[in-house]
C-alpha cells in the first residue's frame, strides 16, 4: 500500500471508532425527541457525566472503566428519572409546540447549571480515563488498531443492538413505538404513557452516560466538553432522521468519516464543514437522509 | 407614537426613567472608581444585548440561539473599521448594518425552519461562525500604543449608557406599535396571525432585522470597550446565553424585564466572585431560569406584579 493509501485507510478506521461515539451519543437524543417530543439540550452535559463517574472509579476505586460501562449507565438512568420527575414531567401535558420549546428552555437551565457543578467537583483541568493499556495497538492490514476505541466500538455496536431488541420485541418497545407515534391513542390503548416517559428518558441518560465514559476512554474530558456533544448529536439526529435508532448509529459513522478525512485537506475547517452540511441537509431535507415522509 | 396613550401611570414611569438615565450620567462625576464604572458599563451593555434578544426571542417568540454572531459580527467589523481610524459612529454603524446584513441573507432560509429546528439551526449558525474565526483570526486584536496610553473608560460609560437608553426606548416603541402587536400575535399562535393578516414572514424578518442591528451595536460599543479582544471569543455562545437568562430570569417580553435581569445578573456575578469561585454566578442564574421556566412565566418582573397587586394589566404573556 501506497503512503496514501495508508494515511486514508487509517484516518477512516479512526474516523469509524471516532462516528461510532457521534451515533451512541446521538441515539439517546434521538430516543427522546422521538418519544417524548422533547429537545434535551444538556444530552451533552449528561455525557459529561457520565465520562467523569467512569473517572472517579477508576482514579479512587480503580475499578477498570469496561466494568464501570454498566454502573455509569444505572447511575445515569436513576438520575434520569429523578430529573423526569422533578423537571420535565410538568412539560410532559402540553402541545407539542410548548413541549419542545419548554423542554429546551430546561434542558437550557441544565446546560448552564451541570458544568458549574462539575467544575465545583472535578476542576476545570482537562482529564482523561487512562486505564494501564491505553495507548496500546496491533497491527491489522497496514493499519493500527488501538485497543481502546476498538473495545469502545464493540460497546457501542453491542448496546445499539440490545437498543434495537428492546424496541422492537419487548411489550416495553411495543408501548415506546406507540406512544411516539401517537401518545394519545396510546393512552386510549391502555398504554401507560407517563411511566413510557419517565423510562424513555432515563434510557435517554443512561445512553450519554455509556457514550460519556467512551469519551472520556478515547478523548479529553473537560466541564465545557458538553456543548460539542450536544451538536454532535444533533447533527447525527438531523442526519439520520427523528427517532431513527440504527439510522442514528450509520450517520453518526458517516459524520465520523467525514470529518476525518475532512481534516486531511481542510484542518481545523472541517469541524465546520459538518456543521454546514448540517445546516444544508436542515433546510433541504428536514425529515433527515434516511427518514422518510 | 401615539400622543394620548400616555397615562399618568406610564408618565410616572417614564419620569422615573429620566431620573434614573439623569444619576448614571452623573456617576463619572461623582466617583473615579473604575470598578464602579466597570460594574455599571456592562449591567448597561447586557441591558443593550438582552433587549436586542427580548425582540426576537421575546416579542416574537422565535428563541433564537445564534444570537453571539450578530454581536460578534458588529464587534469585529467596528473593532477594525475603528483601529484602521474610521470615525467611532461610523465604525459602530457599519458593524450594526453587517450583523443586519448578515441577518438578511440567512433570515430568508433560516425562519423557514419553524420552532425547534430554528433554534438548533441558529445555534449552530453560530458555532460555525466561531469555529471560523477562532481559526481565521486566532490572535487577540490588541490596542494599539496610541490608544492604549490615552484608554479612558468615561467616554465608553456614557456611550454605552445612551445606546442602552435607545436601546430600552426602541423596545418600549415597538411594544406600543401595531408592528409589535403583529410580533406578539406570531409569538401567541403562528397559524393565525396569518389568518388574521399579518404577513408572518415579514414581520419575522423585520423583527430579526431590529435585533441583530440592535446586537450589532451592542458588539461595537463592546469592541470600542474592551482593549483586548480575542475574535473568537466575540462570537462565543456565551453572549447568547447571558442574553437568554437576563431575559427570561428578568422577564420575558416585557420593557423591564431585561434591564432589570441585567442589574441583578451583574450584581450576583460581582457579589458571588467575591467569596467564591468564578462562574457561581451562572448556577444560580441557571437554577433561577429553570424555575422561571417551570414556576415562574413573567419572571422577576411578573414576580413583582404579582406581589404589589393583580389589579395592573400585564402585558406579558406565556410562550
Amino acid at each position: 500500500m501506497g503512503m496514501i493509501t495508508q494515511l486514508l485507510a487509517q484516518t477512516v478506521v479512526n474516523g469509524i471508532t471516532v462516528g461510532a461515539l457521534y451515533g451512541l451519543a446521538a441515539v439517546g437524543l434521538s430516543l427522546t425527541f422521538g418519544v417524548m417530543k422533547m429537545l434535551n439540550i444538556a444530552h451533552g452535559e449528561f455525557l459529561m457525566l457520565g465520562g467523569y463517574l467512569a473517572f472517579w472509579l477508576l482514579t479512587l476505586r480503580g475499578i477498570d472503566p469496561f466494568l464501570s460501562v454498566p454502573l455509569v449507565a444505572v447511575a445515569l438512568f436513576l438520575l434520569g428519572m429523578i430529573c423526569y420527575k422533578f423537571l420535565f414531567a410538568g412539560i410532559a401535558r402540553f402541545e407539542e409546540e410548548t413541549k419542545v420549546k419548554n423542554s429546551l428552555l430546561v434542558g437550557f437551565g441544565l446546560f448552564l447549571v451541570i458544568p458549574q457543578i462539575a467544575r465545583l467537583l472535578w476542576t476545570g483541568d482537562v482529564r482523561s480515563i487512562t486505564p494501564p493499556y491505553s495507548g496500546e495497538s496491533f497491527p491489522f492490514l497496514n493499519v493500527r488498531v488501538a485497543y481502546v476505541p476498538l473495545g469502545g466500538l464493540a460497546i457501542t455496536v453491542a448496546v445499539i443492538l440490545a437498543l434495537h431488541l428492546v424496541l422492537t420485541k419487548t411489550y416495553f418497545g411495543k408501548s415506546v413505538r406507540g406512544t411516539s407515534e401517537n401518545w394519545k391513542a396510546a393512552k386510549l390503548m391502555g398504554i401507560n404513557v407517563d411511566r413510557t416517559y419517565l423510562i424513555t428518558f432515563a434510557i435517554g441518560l443512561a445512553l450519554a452516560g455509556v457514550s460519556g465514559v467512551l469519551v472520556g476512554l478515547t478523548q479529553a474530558l473537560t466541564p465545557d466538553v458538553g456543548m460539542e456533544w450536544t451538536l454532535k448529536a444533533l447533527i447525527v439526529v438531523v442526519l439520520a432522521g427523528i427517532g431513527s435508532v440504527g439510522g442514528a448509529f450509520f450517520a453518526g459513522l458517516i459524520l465520523g468519516v467525514v470529518e476525518a478525512v475532512g481534516a486531511i485537506f481542510m484542518g481545523p475547517y472541517a469541524v465546520a464543514l459538518g456543521l454546514v452540511i448540517f445546516l444544508l441537509i436542515l433546510m433541504l431535507r428536514p425529515q433527515g437522509l434516511f427518514g422518510n415522509e | 407614537m401615539n400622543k394620548k396613550s400616555f397615562s399618568p401611570d406610564m408618565l410616572k414611569l417614564l419620569s422615573a426613567g429620566g431620573i434614573v438615565v439623569l444619576l448614571l450620567a452623573l456617576v463619572p462625576l461623582l466617583t473615579a472608581r473604575t470598578d464602579i464604572l466597570t460594574w455599571l458599563t456592562f449591567t448597561l451593555l447586557y441591558v443593550t444585548l438582552s433587549q436586542s434578544w427580548n425582540i426576537i426571542g421575546g416579542y416574537t417568540g422565535q428563541q433564537n440561539l445564534g444570537h453571539a454572531a450578530f454581536f460578534g459580527i458588529g464587534a469585529l467589523v467596528a473593532r477594525y473599521l475603528w483601529l484602521y481610524e474610521i470615525p467611532l459612529p461610523l465604525a459602530l454603524l457599519a458593524g450594526s448594518l453587517a450583523a443586519a446584513t448578515f441577518a438578511i441573507i440567512i433570515g430568508f432560509p433560516a425562519f423557514r425552519l419553524k420552532g425547534v429546528y430554528f433554534i438548533i439551526g441558529t445555534l449552530v449558525l453560530a458555532e460555525i461562525l466561531r469555529i471560523i474565526f477562532d481559526t481565521v483570526l486566532p490572535r487577540a486584536s490588541v490596542l494599539p500604543s496610541r490608544l492604549l496610553n490615552t484608554y479612558s473608560l468615561t467616554p465608553r460609560y456614557y456611550l454605552i449608557l445612551v445606546i442602552a437608553v435607545l436601546a430600552v426606548a426602541a423596545v418600549y416603541w415597538i411594544s406600543r406599535s401595531k408592528f409589535g402587536l403583529g410580533l406578539m400575535a406570531i409569538r401567541e399562535n403562528e397559524d393565525a396571525a396569518e389568518a388574521s393578516g399579518v404577513n408572518t414572514q415579514k414581520q419575522k424578518l423585520l423583527a430579526f432585522l431590529v435585533s441583530t442591528f440592535m446586537s450589532g451595536l451592542a458588539g461595537g460599543t463592546y469592541a470600542y470597550y474592551a482593549s483586548a479582544a480575542q475574535p473568537g471569543y466575540l462570537f462565543s455562545a456565551v453572549w447568547t446565553f447571558d442574553a437568554v437568562i437576563i431575559v427570561f430570569v428578568g422577564g420575558v417580553g416585557t420593557i423591564m424585564g431585561p434591564v432589570i435581569g441585567s442589574v441583578f445578573f451583574v450584581l450576583l456575578q460581582q457579589l458571588l466572585s467575591l467569596y467564591l469561585p468564578g462562574g457561581i454566578h451562572v448556577l444560580v442564574f441557571g437554577i433561577l431560569f429553570i424555575l422561571v421556566v417551570l414556576f415562574l412565566p413573567g419572571g422577576l418582573i411578573g414576580l413583582w406584579k404579582k406581589v404589589t397587586g393583580p389589579d395592573s394589566k400585564t402585558r406579558e404573556g406565556s410562550r
